[in-house]
């Protein structure tokens, strides 16, 4: 039998969206003088280290939340000085375009380069100072429900779990976290969150959603070739014209840059492999020049929902909301999520604190929210942006870059269509046997790396002996069909190395290999597999990347 | 009888580290830090000391950086009763621990003394044997078990050749070794109570210590990489090169 | 300058390890006189006068010596270290406990395995599980320091010291020895052996192990694997090493079927000699190994057991 407690709130996630709803409510709690109790809880060791971001932040939900997070000492250090984006066309060429021909959600003027890992850092101090519990190491494991079907809370994971299921000596088991109102905030593809999106079939009305896998590495560079605040942005090679992406180099403090590139998950060939992508795109000049003499200091990736305004499913359930990344706030058209992510969090304490004041057992299915939504300005902001993804997957990269310029500036966001997309990303994939095989170079040890020795920088670990948290639901499918007709994609596109078919000695087919200890909590492996055979969990709390300044 | 436990915050040992640019120190900016995986295990030793009946109170010690006040919750977490900061900006060195923690000793008299045999960031493996030292104490290092019986304490070393057993006399300090026991994950209501169990927080200008560093600190470089050697073509080419060349076999 | 070393022995014989300590100290320079302190260590002590570079051996033979008792062994050193300017050990898990002791005794600083002697006062050591190396300085008026044996050569043996009985008695009666069990596994633990031999993905599954078994046998050799042979499940997780497993720095490692992922090499790239036997030619453990053999492990370990 578990032990429970009992919580006004339970959080789960303390990303950007998590932290903004715990601190919104404290907000409220301290402006009413009433006591309210909110519980975070978070699966990376501490808050921040599995945080993983571009990132540009526009500062426009921070500065609601906290107008004085100047004086509070909120890391924004360095603010955006410049925008470059190029359009490459080979591995040497690229085109740089004029200011005037960008869409203007590419503007940057205003917005701050940060490490989103240490902005959470920051937003969880204040959280902490109001008053909020935060448990990091604790991840939660499963969504409890009241017999109405409402949503309860959650329970922890077990701790000290064997390989094999055993309890070992250290074994603890999880424990239940009751709440009037739980708030879902994982990020992208939480693994609760999908669940809750099935269960309440909170996307019914709704567009697939689709999803990007963003790469990228924090380097130290010749103080020379530093430019504070310069932004750039890329697309073009190394990707093929039906692959859609793009890549950045952010200019942060310290002699810092950031070097990354996101792809589209709706692409088709199985043998692209995202990492090595990311890996040759650094060597084109416009990258290399920056990076050349400089030491890479950390690594790491993360799935991103981008499927905007069409693909947003419905945010409330009773006894709860599912916020941020884990609903899919992302624009896409500005390659941001966090001031989204942030406001969907403030709009969520804002509702739950309406309701608690008059509700005392919560329960309740918060439809205060979803009009709250429609009338703030992320709302605005999505849908000025809803046919921006889109485009760009039906167009490719040129046409639909054409397109978005129209649409974002002669028209605003508001041309009178919406183009949509339903074929979700893990069904793009094309057999094998009708591919193209793709040859990536041998990383040089310089600029480009083995992916092992990238794992190792994300400082991820895992304890060894507890059960596998990527899940298959049938065994023979990976050999069945993942290898046999799609050539084994997850070995490509996990960014980690945790797929890998090994083939014994006078054997024919190989066998899956799945190096847990590796992951990166990135969810790729649970969006992209063509069988939808692999279900990310969580493993043991704590577990996972520790990310610093990321 | 008291126990008290020495805690260090360190970087997280998950966490690689790296050297900063311009050679001085090790770069320690926003990395995640941690609680020494030796001092859970002095810590969960002590508890399970008190379990038994054989302690009355664990205060846990730490002298360092404000935030070791988390390191400090975490003891309290899983068990300890209190616990006192000796707040020092500098980085102090062992013998200036130590001698502090010699001062904790005197105000609180506890009958035994738990550290970590090593903080796994400056690797000294020094802290434990300087108290026992400057308290006239004995000392069992590397402990991999222990065990009361009066004014006793039986333990059992781990040494390079295997095991050694020493019987002590009471009071002692301990630094304990990797399998001395398993240290168990604090739980949620636990954290939870820690906040409110009593830490006290002291400067460490308060003990009139010198701690002036004696040790001075004039580069820190990463470890150079190794060079490639030469392909051999046959398992007897290369038990030759062991055997002459290198003398290894 | 003079220093005092404390030899590491069993009463029965000097431990070779002793004699790196040796050469660090003939690198700081000046005389060089050895402790031999124990119980009935007289063969020990003739042993320690035949050490190339020492000056004197001085030996402390007394019951209270038996299994180097800290608290003794440190009172005895104290009364003697009006006569050196550093007092040396190397870093075993005697060292390790009796030198702290002695410099706190001394209100001194201490310096914990040295890998490096730059000058008399001015030394290197690893920090952060060897990720960093700090050179570091004392004016203490003693130095006193530990020395890690795999960083240094063995001294010669053809010396002839002057032996010297040191009879006063210094037995504070804090502690007292009761036992000592020598590990009677037959084969040496990973983390002290002085040869390593490991077994990667390579090996294909755990019953091939005990291939690295007969030629640990021959070597007297720990046994050790990489996390891909762990996770493959062809090993316990007690073998692994790397970054999450042991770290070892054993004379001679060789590394057999391992590809010489970072993780791995982690764990074992301050072993002195490194070998890889791998049939691939771009395996970065090449890229770390002094000699690298390009071929079946199947046909190469039991020709490398046969050749021993």
């Amino acid at each position: 039998m578990r032990e429970s407690m009992e919580f006004d709130v339970v959080v789960v996630g303390a990303g950007p969206a998590g932290l903004s709803t715990a601190c919104r409510l404290m907000q409220q709690a301290q402006q009413a003088e009433r006591e309210i109790s909110i519980c975070v809880v978070e699966k990376g060791s501490e808050v921040g280290a599995h945080i993983f971001s571009g990132a540009v932040l526009e500062p426009r939900a921070l500065n609601e939340l906290f107008p004085d997070w100047q004086e509070r000492g909120a890391p924004l250090n360095t603010p955006v000085t410049g925008d470059e984006i190029y359009l490459f066309q080979s591995a040497e060429k690229a085109k740089k375009i004029p200011n005037s021909f960008v869409p203007k959600t590419m503007h940057n003027h205003g917005n701050y380069v940060i490490s989103l890992g240490n902005l959470c850092r920051w937003l969880a101090e204040q959280a902490e100072t109001m008053g909020v519990e935060i448990f990091p190491g604790f991840a939660a494991a499963e969504i409890l429900y009241n017999d109405d079907g409402s949503v309860k809370g959650i329970a922890t994971g077990d701790m000290g779990i064997g390989r094999d299921g055993s309890q070992k000596g250290s074994y603890m088991p999880g424990m239940e976290l009751h709440a009037k109102y739980t708030v879902f905030s994982e990020g992208c593809r939480g693994h609760l969150g999908k669940e809750l999106i099935a269960k309440f079939d909170l996307d019914k009305d709704s567009d697939t959603q689709h999803y990007g896998i963003g790469i990228k590495e924090l380097w130290d560079i010749d103080p020379a070739k530093h430019h504070p605040g310069l932004v750039v942005h890329g697309a073009g090679w190394p990707l093929e014209k039906d692959t859609n992406g793009g890549s950045f180099l952010y200019h942060g403090e310290n002699n810092q840059v950031v070097v990354g590139l996101v792809i589209d998950l709706s692409y088709s060939n199985p043998y692209l492999s995202p990492y090595d992508e990311f890996q040759r795109m650094k060597h084109h000049p416009v990258f290399k020049n920056t990076l050349e003499g400089g030491k890479r200091i950390s690594y790491g990736a993360r799935a991103i929902a981008k499927g905007g305004f069409n693909a947003l499913p419905k945010m409330t359930f009773p006894g709860g909301l599912i916020i941020g990344c884990d609903a899919g706030t992302l624009n896409f058209a500005k390659i941001k999520g966090t001031h989204t992510a942030m406001k969907s969090g403030m709009l969520a304490a804002e509702a739950i604190f309406d309701v608690l004041t008059e509700d005392h057992q919560g329960g309740l299915e918060l439809e205060n929210f979803t009009k709250a939504f429609k009338e703030s300005w992320i709302y605005d902001e999505l849908y000025r942006t809803r046919n921006f993804g889109p485009a760009m997957h039906k167009l490719g990269t040129f046409w639909g870059g054409a397109f978005n310029y129209v649409d974002q500036n002669w028209f605003k966001g508001k041309m009178p269509f919406t183009l949509r997309d339903h074929k979700p990303d893990y069904a793009q994939l094309k057999e094998a046997a009708s591919c193209n095989e793709i040859q990536y170079p041998k990383p040089d040890g310089e600029i480009s790396f083995d992916k092992n020795s990238s794992v190792f920088l994300s400082n991820t670990n895992h304890e060894e002996d507890q059960p596998c948290h990527l899940t298959l639901k049938s065994e023979v499918v990976p050999i069945d069909t993942n290898f046999s007709i799609f050539g084994g994609p997850e070995a490509r596109f996990c960014p980690a190395g945790v797929y890998e078919f090994v083939t014994e000695p006078e054997e024919s087919l190989p066998r899956l290999q799945i190096n847990a200890q590796n992951c990166l909590h990135c969810k790729t492996c649970d969006i992209k597999d063509p069988t939808q055979n692999i279900t990310w969990v969580v493993p043991e709390g704590a577990g996972g990347p520790n990310y610093p300044n990321m | 009888m008291k126990i008290l436990v020495m805690v260090k915050r360190v970087t997280d040992p998950n966490v690689t580290v790296r050297v900063n640019a311009d050679n001085s120190a090790v770069d320690l900016n926003n990395v995640k830090m941690a609680i020494n995986p030796f001092c859970e295990i002095a810590i969960e030793e002590a508890v399970r000391l008190k379990e038994a009946g054989i302690a009355s109170e664990v205060i846990a010690l730490s002298i360092g950086a404000s935030q070791s006040q988390e390191q400090l919750r975490t003891a309290l977490a899983v068990g300890a009763d209190r616990a006192i900061l000796i707040e020092a900006d500098s980085t102090l060195e062992p013998i200036a621990v130590a001698k502090l923690a010699s001062k904790v000793i005197e105000e609180e008299q506890p009958g035994l003394v738990i550290l970590g045999k090593q903080s796994i960031d400056t690797d000294n493996s020094q802290t434990g044997q300087m108290l026992a030292s400057i308290m006239g104490w004995s000392q069992g290092t590397f402990a991999s078990k222990v065990d009361i019986e009066g004014d006793k304490l039986n333990i059992t070393r781990e040494v390079d050749t295997g095991l050694q057993s020493l019987s002590l006399k009471l009071p002692a300090v301990v630094t304990c070794d990797l399998r001395l026991n398993e240290p168990r994950f604090a739980s949620l209501p636990n954290i939870m109570k820690a906040k409110r169990k009593p830490l006290e927080i002291k400067a460490a200008e308060e003990y009139g210590i010198d701690l002036t560093p004696r040790i001075n600190m004039l580069k820190v470089e990463e470890p150079s990489a190794r060079q490639s050697g030469e392909i051999l073509s046959s398992v007897s080419e290369l038990v030759e090169k062991l055997k002459t060349e290198k003398g290894v076999i | 300058m003079s220093i005092l070393i404390l030899a590491e022995h069993d009463n029965i014989s000097l431990k070779e390890i002793t004699l790196t300590a040796v050469t660090a100290a003939s690198q700081i320079g000046g005389d060089i006189d050895l402790l031999v302190a124990g119980e009935n260590c007289h063969a020990v002590a003739e042993m320690a006068a035949k050490v190339s570079g020492v000056n004197r051996v001085r030996v402390a033979d007394h019951a209270c010596y038996k299994g180097l008792l800290a608290e003794n062994i440190t009172a005895l050193i104290k009364s003697l270290s009006n006569d050196y300017s550093h007092i040396m050990a190397p870093a075993t898990t005697g060292g390790k406990n009796i030198l702290p002791r002695v410099a706190a005794a001394l209100d001194v600083s201490h310096f914990s395995e040295i890998i490096n002697v730059e000058s008399a006062d001015t030394f290197k050591r690893t920090i952060y599980a060897g990720n960093a190396i700090a050179t570091v300085q004392s004016d203490d008026p003693i130095k006193v320091i530990t020395v890690r044996g795999t960083a240094f050569e063995l001294s010669e043996t053809n010396g002839s010291a002057t032996i010297e009985m040191l009879t006063e008695v210094h037995d504070l009666g804090l502690s007292s020895f009761v036992s000592e069990n020598v590990a009677v596994s037959e084969r040496p633990e990973l983390t002290s052996a002085g040869i390593v031999i490991s077994g990667g993905r390579g090996m294909q599954n755990g019953e091939n192990f005990s291939m690295l078994e007969k030629v640990a046998d021959k070597l007297g050799a720990a046994v050790g694997a990489s996390r891909a042979a762990v996770d493959a499940g062809f090993v316990p997780n007690d073998m692994q090493v790397g970054q999450t497993g042991k770290i070892v720095a054993p004379d001679l490692y060789i590394a057999v079927g391992i590809s010489g992922a970072i993780q791995h090499l982690a764990g074992m790239k301050d072993s002195k000699v490194i070998v890889a036997i791998n049939k691939d030619p771009d395996a970065p453990i090449h890229q770390v190994a002094d000699y690298g053999l390009v071929a079946d492990l199947f046909d190469a370990v039991p020709e490398l057991e046969q050749s021993l």
